[in-house]
């Protein structure tokens, strides 16, 4: 296969064609923040935390959906691009109920991480306080709607890992919500498979196993990568 | 010259306060430096003039939370929102999802729908302070300098923050230190 060869922060790079900036950073050591990423499942942009600087475009990118190119600079850690990034934390964070303290993945949350890691230690922006409620229908797993950042992890990690195509999502904006099969409480799908790989998936405490309680819900990511790879690659390998 | 310190309980458990007490040691070396002229654990019943370091606990649920804070900010040269109530609304927030003027709803939850004796909303005016028609972060009503975020913030944590300001420096919460909930 093709080589293309770019710099990232500096540092001269290469990276297999068709690779995306954020494999071609991953694999050389250099950490972008990400949330909507998720190892094992294609990415859609969503989230615009792991957006970079690419000279020749005054277009901020996202890491995970572009595509590497010969000779092509990017910049990972300006001001610039920290500015941004806290905002969009800030926003997520003023956009639904995040109530930490009372949350059932307090300690072990990517939402919470990434903005400790942006030095975020105040929302700027007016809380909107918005009206959700919790779907606890399921005989195992919840669903709360007012920690959910609409990564779509859950919807990803439904339909391409799984194959069973339960979870999607419905409306526009901010009012977007997480709905499983026709908008239907999650206890009455014909289609969930119980597999619980939304809930591993999830990096909040939107998703989360009935009966966990104030930051008791760990949720195993490496198991979906486990899985992909298996399945890909046919090695029966855990992650690192 | 002492430092002029306080510490104030607006619309939270007191959790922070409780915290603030555990610094144990740090306790005397805080009162070698400063002089604490208004807090819940001393009895000064009005908020002085010429403070200069505030730490404010709690959310801004009402009228008596609002009114002293006006007179807190007018008063201080330093406010720090103390602990995730002052800092993001937190629990006490959790009643704004009722609807963004959601007094009546809420007493109408709390004190009648669920209540199994005498359901009646409880009213003693100029005794009970009015609920104001949502619950704010501090830092949306009055300018604040700094964010000590936590449920409660660990007395380390307090130390850490108080330590820097009482050095003069522009003080920073990083790693351990910086967390909610």
């Amino acid at each position: 296969m093709a080589v293309k060869t770019l710099t990232i922060d500096g540092r001269p790079i290469t990276a297999e064609e068709g690779a995306t900036v954020l494999q071609a950073a991953t694999e050389a050591g250099i950490k972008i923040p990400t949330l909507c990423h998720l190892e094992g499942v294609y990415d859609v942009g969503a989230c615009r935390l792991c957006i970079v600087e690419i000279t020749g475009t005054t277009k901020l990118l996202p890491a995970c959906t572009t595509k590497v190119s010969e000779g092509m600079e990017v910049q990972t850690q300006t001001e610039r691009l920290r500015n941004y990034r806290r905002m969009i934390l800030e926003l997520l964070f003023a956009e639904r109920n995040h109530v930490c303290a009372v949350c059932v993945s307090n300690g072990h949350c990517e939402l919470q991480t990434l903005a400790y890691s942006q030095g975020m230690e105040h929302i700027r922006y007016d809380y909107t306080f918005p009206k959700w409620n919790v779907d606890t229908t399921h005989r195992l797993f919840g669903m709360d709607h007012n920690r959910c950042v609409l990564c779509t992890r859950c919807v990803r990690a439904c339909w391409h890992i799984e194959g069973a195509g339960t979870k999607n999502i419905a409306g526009r904006g901010a009012t977007s919500k997480i709905i499983t099969d026709l908008n239907q409480p999650w206890g009455d799908s014909d289609s969930c498979t119980e597999c619980g790989k939304c809930v591993m998936a999830c990096p909040t405490g939107a998703l989360f196993q009935k009966g966990s309680t104030v930051g008791e819900m760990v949720h195993d990511r490496d198991k979906l990568e486990f899985i992909v790879t298996a399945r890909e690659k046919k090695q029966w390998v855990a992650a690192d | 010259m002492k430092v002029r310190l306080a510490t104030v309980w607006l619309g939270g458990c007191s959790g922070c306060h409780m915290s603030f007490l555990d610094l144990d040691e740090f306790l005397i070396d805080l009162a070698n430096a400063a002089d604490l002229v208004y807090s819940p654990v001393v009895d000064v019943k009005d908020y002085p003039e010429n403070v200069d370091l505030c730490l404010i606990e709690g959310a801004v649920c009402n009228e008596d939370n609002l009114e002293i804070l006006h007179k807190i900010r007018a008063h201080t040269k330093v406010l720090v929102s103390f602990g995730d109530c002052a800092v993001t609304g937190n629990v006490p927030a959790m009643r704004n999802p009722f609807g963004m003027d959601n007094v009546e709803n809420v007493l109408q939850c709390a004190y009648v729908d669920h209540a199994q004796n005498n359901p009646a909303v409880p009213k003693a005016d100029g005794i009970v302070p009015q609920l104001l028609a949502n619950v704010r972060p501090v830092h949306e009503m009055v300018f604040v300098e700094y964010f000590l975020p936590g449920c409660p913030p660990p007395a380390a944590r307090i130390k850490a923050l108080v330590a820097q300001l009482l050095a003069g420096a522009v003080p920073k919460l990083e790693g351990e230190q910086l967390k909610f909930g």
